[in-house]
Order: structure tokens, then sequence, then C-alpha cells
């Protein structure tokens, strides 16, 4: 009977996916803490989320950025030499990290969040170094500017710099807790939140004035998460913040499109301390203007239209009072997707469909179905409007011709 | 010629809810499980979208979550002297498809059997003498008891979300349960559905007689409920698209729904879908499973080694691999020897029609497991003295949904077309319901399951051979048991009500139940049983074959519970005994 014999190599393959690979220049117990230190900062950071591409190895490159200017590829960034990082040194990538300049003394363009990275400290981004020294060596050769003429040339990068770029490693504020300054150490570097959460200026920098104030990328609208009561998560507990980062999950949301994919990839691996850190500086910032605007009232056209689409195609899910069902479909009422400034994921969602996360603490991973196929566009206009304006919602309505552009985009 | 592949802990044939359940429970104790099946992979968010999976024509009339019976069928005969001729399209039953196969189309009427059931032939002996029996049955004990049962019943309650009200709790009776079950545990985990009009009327008939009407138990759960394994389920809509369909709401609890999520994530877990399993390999000695062939969609056979098989199939292909792979000995009627294709059974389906003037039902409003019950005529829980026959039904009004091309409730008489067939849909469609009872079904000599010796499938194997007529016994017990349901009806009032009771042969062409038992029984003596208590073949110990196959004979009731729990049964053997002592976990 092999059985127990074939157990022992099930246990021991367990503990190896477990744990990091090894690479063979890596001894003692120093450079493994450093190793799992980098590889943690990595999970962190969520650089696999542009560096892994669908079915190629990890960190191999090849996700496709789309920017308002073109496309990006991000690199591979395994030590393969040729088509790698195999010829840079850590002094190279300090440079990456901090100042956005390449080996050879080349701008990067800002969809390498250098401007938020450059917070990062030297002994993290030694400690990632460490670790991407331990991957497998793909060769896998990208092209990373693919962006058209005159964007593609990198020179104008030094002006964008100038205006968008501030360098500087973090510096904590003593006037702040540890928790906070961890917090804002994650939110402002390595965690990139910026990337997404804050509107962008005309040339694709960060409105620093309206930091995680919500921005529309990729066809999504990431939204506000400033402490905002309305169009923000200032109702959310710290709790709560944890809660959803670290399961995908809370009583007010489901994350979904790709805030699904970093808490899969990344979030749901951080550390309860960081985790904490993250939620006690988020609750602590700012928190909008304290008005919230007023409904539109419940007798309007394209509320009565709306109400009664949503009686007949959302209400199963998401019930008559907007209310949902915990882990399972998300709540509309008091979202602050839902009365964000920007509906574009609103629109997307009923277009297209979505996806919720799965993760270890909550795996179900239900969908929401797309109804492009079966409602028009002012009916999705009118249905959204109703629900941005119900159960203590409040948003301005949703425009027919928001809906039929995005439907546009979104055609295959 | 199969390529060998490397080998693996456990092989499990088929992701239902026993495969599902049995492979979850050995990846948790560290086995690498490679599970096949020979659908596709079916998951809720991908397959089942809410604005298309309540289509009546695709999923009820053309049948797309069921086997394709180009792919697979049966061949059937009432009896051993007849030819028997293969079903051509589906008709008395609905055998499932990919995962979460039958249990993913399921109605979701979900049922404990009785302590009596377990010990049937012993309870029914003690109580009657054993010359009571009709000669004609062949019933059997299933070589465990209730308190062996429940812990694992309560498993697979919890595991589905399982809606209603417990009836016996630790022995207490309980006003509102059913008063007839076995004494559970603990609660349900979530409280029974809310009643529509149909069943609550019936409800009031059935307790002014005297009966004690319950909330049917159901796994289209009646809140939002997330089970042990951290799969959330929500409240269950009344679409009335169950049965043939999968839930869109994620309500309606199957593998895919409680399981399969949780098990996928799993880094020692393997689906292997659209492959179809040939048969179960044994060594020299035929004592020992040394693992399964596979076909893959391009006609490829492998050879997937194991140290541990676990066969979980529906009940037919359960039997059909056992025969295939001459696992156990042939049953033969005239000698009555042989344990493979034993005690086939199935399920006894009456009803009485109710046709109102002043009532509006609104029957669009349903769910495959909503409604109300009574179980005063099911089993022995009546005096069967001097009545000539054994057993009975779940008596229930359960209203599962009015779709618009199958239920047309016109009177008898009406014209199967035309305009006047069209009046009275109209005046009916509102106004009628129906009381059914799903009845119990004993084997008997010449109810068994073999391979065809004539009809092949795609690949050339034997088909597997139904002989199956309805015991004399179980039409006696058909007439008393309607008779009984007429009386409610009439109690009801209505301008006309109509009985049906099973009458006359089993005939494959109109639905009936999918509810198809036995032919790989467990039991206590190796003789008239196939696998002992813990699911685990007699002749085979590396090998376990678990399912409604199991089943010596059908009770009064809807065999999905009883599935899941022989399924945890099956698994806390091997996890607490089989793998710290490999071999015969009963000596015969």
């Amino acid at each position: 009977m092999l059985l127990s014999k074939r157990l022992g190599r099930a246990a021991f393959a367990a503990f190896m996916t477990a744990a990091i690979p090894v690479g063979a220049q890596v001894t003692g117990d120093a450079a493994f803490s450093q190793v799992e230190k980098g590889r943690y900062l990595a999970v962190l950071g969520d650089c696999a989320a542009c560096h892994t591409a669908p079915g190629l190895p990890p960190f191999a490159g090849g996700v496709v950025l789309q920017t308002p200017f073109g496309d990006l590829v991000a690199p591979n960034i395994t030590p393969d030499p040729e088509t790698g990082v195999g010829r840079m040194s850590l002094q190279d990538f300090q440079s990456v990290m901090s100042r956005g300049i390449g080996k050879g003394g080349y701008h990067l363009y800002g969809a390498m969040p250098f401007t938020a990275y450059t917070k990062v400290t030297a002994q993290d981004n030694a400690a990632i170094w460490a670790y991407l020294q331990t991957l497998e060596p793909v060769k896998n050769k990208v092209e990373p500017n693919q962006l058209p003429f005159p964007f593609n040339i990198r020179a104008s990068l030094i002006g964008w710099n100038l205006l968008n770029f501030t360098q500087g490693e973090f510096k904590a504020d003593p006037a702040k807790s540890p928790d906070w300054n961890r917090g804002a150490y994650i939110v402002e570097g390595l965690g990139h939140c910026g990337t997404c959460h804050t509107p962008k200026n005309l040339i694709g920098g960060d409105k620093n004035s309206q930091f995680l104030e919500g921005a529309t990328l990729q066809g999504w609208f990431a939204p506000n998460i400033t402490a905002d009561p309305h169009k923000g998560i200032g109702a959310w507990s710290e709790d709560e913040i944890v809660q959803y980062l670290k399961t995908g999950a809370n009583r007010f949301d489901i994350a979904s499109g790709p805030m699904a994919e970093l808490v899969e990839k990344s979030s749901q691996h951080w550390t309860d301390a960081d985790l904490k850190a993250v939620a006690v500086y988020l609750k602590a910032g700012r928190n909008g203007e304290a008005k919230a605007p007023s409904p539109l009232p419940a007798g309007d056209k394209l509320m009565i239209a709306g109400q009664a689409i949503f009686a007949d195609r959302c209400m199963g899910c998401h019930l008559s009072n907007g209310a949902g069902v915990p882990k399972l479909f998300p709540r509309l009422a008091e979202a602050p997707l839902v009365n964000a400034g920007d509906p574009t994921s609103l629109i997307r969602v009923v277009l297209a469909g979505s996806r919720a996360g799965a993760t270890e603490a909550v795996p179900t991973g239900p969908a929401m179905p797309s109804f492009a196929w079966n409602l028009g566009d002012q009916e999705i206009a009118a249905v959204l409007t109703y629900v941005r304006n119900s159960w203590g919602n409040a948003a301005a309505p949703v425009e027919a011709k928001d809906v039929a552009t995005l439907r546009k985009t979104l055609a295959p | 010629m199969a390529t060998k592949l490397p080998a693996t802990d456990v092989v499990v044939v088929g992701l239902g809810w026993a495969g599902s359940i049995i492979a979850n429970e050995l990846t948790d104790q560290g086995l690498s499980v490679v599970a096949f099946e020979r659908g596709p992979w079916r998951e809720t968010a991908r397959d089942f979208n809410i604005a298309s999976a309540p289509d009546e024509l695709r999923y009820s009339q053309r049948q797309e979550l069921m086997l394709q019976t180009a792919q697979n069928t049966v061949t059937a005969r009432n009896n051993p002297s007849q030819t028997a001729l293969p079903m051509r399209s589906w008709g008395s039953f609905h055998p499932g498809n990919g995962t979460g196969g039958a249990g993913n189309h399921w109605a979701g009427i979900t049922f404990r059997f009785q302590p009596e059931e377990f010990r049937l032939k012993s309870h029914l002996t003690e109580k009657y003498g054993a010359g009571a029996i009709p000669a004609e049955l062949t019933l059997q004990d299933w070589g465990t008891d209730w308190s062996e049962m429940e812990p694992f019943y309560t498993a697979f309650d919890r595991l589905a979300g399982l809606s209603g009200r417990a009836g016996n709790l630790k022995g207490q009776i309980r006003e509102g349960g059913n008063p007839f079950e076995g004494p559970r545990s603990e609660e349900y985990p979530t409280g029974p559905m809310r009643q529509p009009y149909g069943p609550t009327l019936f409800a009031q008939a059935a307790k002014e007689l005297g009966y004690k009407p319950f909330p049917v138990p159901s796994a289209l759960i009646s809140e939002a409920y997330t089970n042990p394994l951290g799969v959330t389920m929500g409240p269950c809509t009344f679409c009335g698209f169950c049965t043939n369909y999968g839930c869109a709401n994620y309500s309606k609890a199957s593998a895919i729904t409680t399981v399969l999520p949780v098990l996928v994530r799993k880094s020692n877990f393997r689906a292997q879908t659209n492959s179809e399993v040939l048969r179960v390999t044994l060594d020299a000695t035929g004592k020992r499973a040394t693992g399964v062939v596979y076909i893959d969609t391009s006609g490829k056979e492998w050879e997937q080694p194991a140290d541990l098989v676990i066969v979980t199939a529906f009940t037919f292909e359960n039997v059909r691999l056992m025969l295939l792979s001459g696992v156990g000995t042939p049953y033969d009627p005239e000698t009555q020897t042989g344990t493979t294709g034993r005690n086939y059974a199935y399920q006894t389906a009456n009803s009485v029609q109710l046709f109102f003037d002043d009532k509006n039902f609104n029957p669009f409003i349903g769910a495959g497991a909503l409604g109300m019950g009574i179980d005063d005529f099911n089993n022995d829980n009546f005096d069967h003295s001097g009545l000539g026959f054994f057993g009975g039904g779940s008596i229930r009004v359960t209203p599962i949904g009015a779709a618009p091309i199958g239920y047309r409730p016109t009177p008898p008489g009406t014209p199967l077309w035309g305009s006047e067939w069209k009046r009275q849909t109209v005046k009916n469609y509102l106004s009628s319901m129906s009381i059914g009872c799903e009845a119990s079904s004993y084997a008997t000599r010449t109810n068994y399951l073999s391979l065809d010796p004539t009809y092949t499938d795609r690949l050339g194997r034997p088909l597997l051979r139904i002989t199956f007529d309805f015991a004399q016994n179980d039409l006696k017990m058909s007439q008393y048991c309607t008779e009984k349901v007429a009386g409610i009806a009439k109690a009801m009032n209505p301008r006309q009500f109509v009985p049906h009771p099973m009458t006359g042969h089993w005939n494959t062409g109109p639905y009936q139940s999918s509810h198809v038992v036995g032919g790989f029984v467990m039991g206590a003596d190796p003789k008239t049983s196939a696998v002992n208590k813990y699911l685990q073949s007699w002749d085979v110990p590396n090998l376990f074959v678990v399912g409604a196959s199991a089943f010596p004979q059908n009770p009064g009731y809807n065999p999905t519970g009883t599935v899941g729990a022989l399924a945890f049964k099956a698994a806390d053997a091997i996890r607490r005994l089989y793998l710290k002592n490999p071999g015969p976990l009963v000596s015969a």
C-alpha cells in the first residue's frame, strides 16, 4: 500500500507551494528572511497585476495597459539576461523605483507608478530585488512602448516629471500613530492605490489635491476611497475595511472588476497588521464635502421608469430595499460606487456583467450577468438613475448617451 | 491501448453531490484527488445567468443539462422474458451530466429516511410477522442504523443549508414539523420557506382531517446562508425554475453552489471534465483496484492509477461500471445469486388534480421544493395489518412553477389541441392545483440491472439493461394512498378532482421520477449486498461505490438527502478507519 508514502509526498508538495521558490544562491536564514520579505512586498505591491499575464509564467510581463495616450506593455521582470532584468543591478532597480529612470538613463512612463514607488524605502527595494533574483528566468521579449507619436518620445517625460513627480522616500509623521504611518506608507507608496483611485490631469498625472477621490480608467470607475461618508467609505468601520481587503466582501460591497483581482492576488494575503494600518490611514483621511446632494424626487419620470425596471430585473438579488445579500449580492443602498459622480462602473456592470473576487475566506465568486442584450440605453439610464437616488443614495441622473458610448467601447 | 499517467492517491468517478463531498473530505485529509466527470464543467456564475437560466425550451423541453442519449443510454423491459429496447430520448427519468450531476437540475426536496427504513425487513418482520411480507418482495436491511446515519444527515443539512422545521428534535416532537421523522440532533440550518396559497389551503384541509402537515424540507433555501465551507447562498425568489434547471440565484443547494467553489481552490485536487471513465482496473487477483481507464473528447484512452477508487456516478453508471469492470458477480434472477445489479427499485408516482372555480393560485409562483406535506400515509407510519401491502407515500402540494410550454392543466376530456384546449387552459391555468404522492418502491426478485446483450454505446460497450415493473405490492399501495389523497382533495371542495394512482406496467415514456435506486446495495451480508455499511466493496476493499445505487429499496421519499449522508459516511470511514488500516472495514 503506497497511500502513506504518497500522503507524505502530497504534504511535502503542499509545503513547497506555500513556501517561496528558493534560488541556489540563497543560503542561510538571513537570506531567506530577506527573500521572504521581498516576496511579501511584491504581493503587497501587487507587482503581478501588471507583470504576470494570464497563461504566462509569473512576472514574465506582457500585460497590456490601455492608457488615454495608447498602449503600454508591462515588461518581463524575471532575471533573464536577454529579455528580463538579468543585467540590471540593485542600483538600477532602486533608480527605477525611486526616480522612474531605467538602466541606461531612459525615463519610465507613469504607468509604472514610480510617482508612488519613490516613497518605498531603499531597504524594501533591496528585499524586492533579492526576491526577483530567485525567480525562474523566463525568455519572453516584451516591447513596452507601443505608444503612437509623439507620446512614444521618452524625452517628453522630463517635462512630465517636472509637473507630476516629487521624488523622495516616505517620511513618517511623528504626530501620527505607527499604524497611520504604516498605512500611509502602503497606500501612498508600494500599494500605489492612487494609480487607480486618484483622478488624473490632462497629461495623465495624479491630481494630488483629489487624492483617492475616484477615477475612471480602462472602462471602470475606481471609486472614491476617502472617508467621505456619501461618495467614499466614511460609513465603513476599520474592521469593515479590513474585511473587504482580506476577503473581498463586507456588508457594504463585494470586490469586482480590477479590485477583485487586487483582492485575489494581493490584499487577501496581506498581514493583519498591514490591513489594519491601511484601514486606520483611510479612515483618518479627508471626508470631503460635508453635505450630501439631494436625491431626485420619487415622482420623477426617470425614477418611475427605473423603479419598474428594477422590480423586474434587479430586485430578485439586490432586494427591494437595495440591501443585497452580504458576500453574495452587493448592497446598493449607500454604496460609494453607486453615489459616485462618475457612473462608468455602474453602467459597465449592467452592460457587461461582472464577477466578484473569490478568496480563501469568501470562496463563492458570484457573478452579475450582462444585461446588454435585453436592456436598451434609455432603460439602463433609468434603472441606474433610480438606484442612484433611492434608499439614501443621491447622485446625478445617468444619461442614455453615456450608456451608448460605453456600450460601443465594450462591443467586441 | 491506454496511456498510463502518474499515480495519484484517490480517483473519484463523477462530480455530483457524492463525488464532490468525498473529494472535499479526502483533500482535507491531505490526499491528492483526481476527479473525473463525463460532462462539462458547470458553475453558476458562468452557466446560469439570471437573464437566461429560466428558459423552458432550452432546459425543460430540450434538456440541456441532461446526459444526451447519443452519448449513453439504457435499455428497458418489464420482465426477464422480454427483449429490452434502448431509450432514444429520456422520458421516465432524467440522468444528469456535467459537474453537479443530477443534483444540479433537481427539485431540492430533501427528506431524511426514517430510522425504521434502515432495518426495514427486520422492522416489518418484528411488527407483522415474516409471513405478512408479500413473497414477491426482496426487502433488506441496510446494515446500518439511525444512530450511525444521523450525524451524516446533519453534516449534509449544514452543507446544503436546508430549510425546514424540525418535527423531532432530540426525541421531542415539535408542533409544525414532521412528527414522523427520526430524532434529529439539531434544527434545520435555515427556517422553512414561506408558503404560497395552494400548499396553505392543503395544509388547512389536512389539519382539519386530523393529519399533521409540515413544510416540505427544502434545499432551495429561505434565507441567506454561509455553509461550513464558507460558501454563501442567497434566498429563493420563487421564480419557479428549479426542476430541470440550474439555479441562477445561488439558492438551490448543489455541488456547484456548496462544495466545488472550495474544492477547485485546492492544489491537491484536479477535476478532469469531459472525460468518461470506461472501467475500474483490477489487479490479477481481482481483489484490488489499481485505478481507472478513461477516454477524453478526442477519443484517446488514458489509465489513471490510484490507491483508492471512489465511484460516485449516477445509479445507472455506478452499476454499469461495476458490471463492465467485473466487480462482484452479476445478479441472476433465476437463482437469486450475485449482487451486482440486485434490488433495483424506483419511485411510485401518484397524484390528484384539483380544479376550482373560485381560487387563484398564481401557479407561476413556485419552487421545486416549496410546499406543505403530510407523512401520515408514508412508509410504516400507519398500520398495515390486513392491508395486503407495505409502504406508502409522502403526500404534498409542491407548486414547482407553471412554465408556459409545459403547464396546461386541463380537465379529462379536453381535446389536446385547438380552440377548446386553449379555452380550458385559460379557464384553469390560475385556478387548478395538484396534490402529489411520492411513494415507495419495494424491490422484487425480477427487478434488476444487467448488461444488455444486444445494444452498445458509441464505444461498443454494452448498455445497461433495466428490468423493472411495478410490484403488485406497490400498485395496491398506490390505490390505497391515492384514495387518502382524494379524501383531502374532496375536503378542499373543488369543482372537480381527478385521482391519478399508478396503475399497470412501468412505461418509459412519461416522466415519473429520476429516483432510480439500488443495483449495488449496501448491507451486512455479502450474499445479498455489494457494499458494506461504509459503502466499501465486499470484493475489492480499496473500492467504494457511493450513491442511491446503495439503497436496498426505496421508501416514499426523495433520495438526495440520503445520498449526501452516505457520501459523508463513506468519507468519514475512509478518513477515520481505512487510511489507518487499509483493508476490509467489516469482516464478512
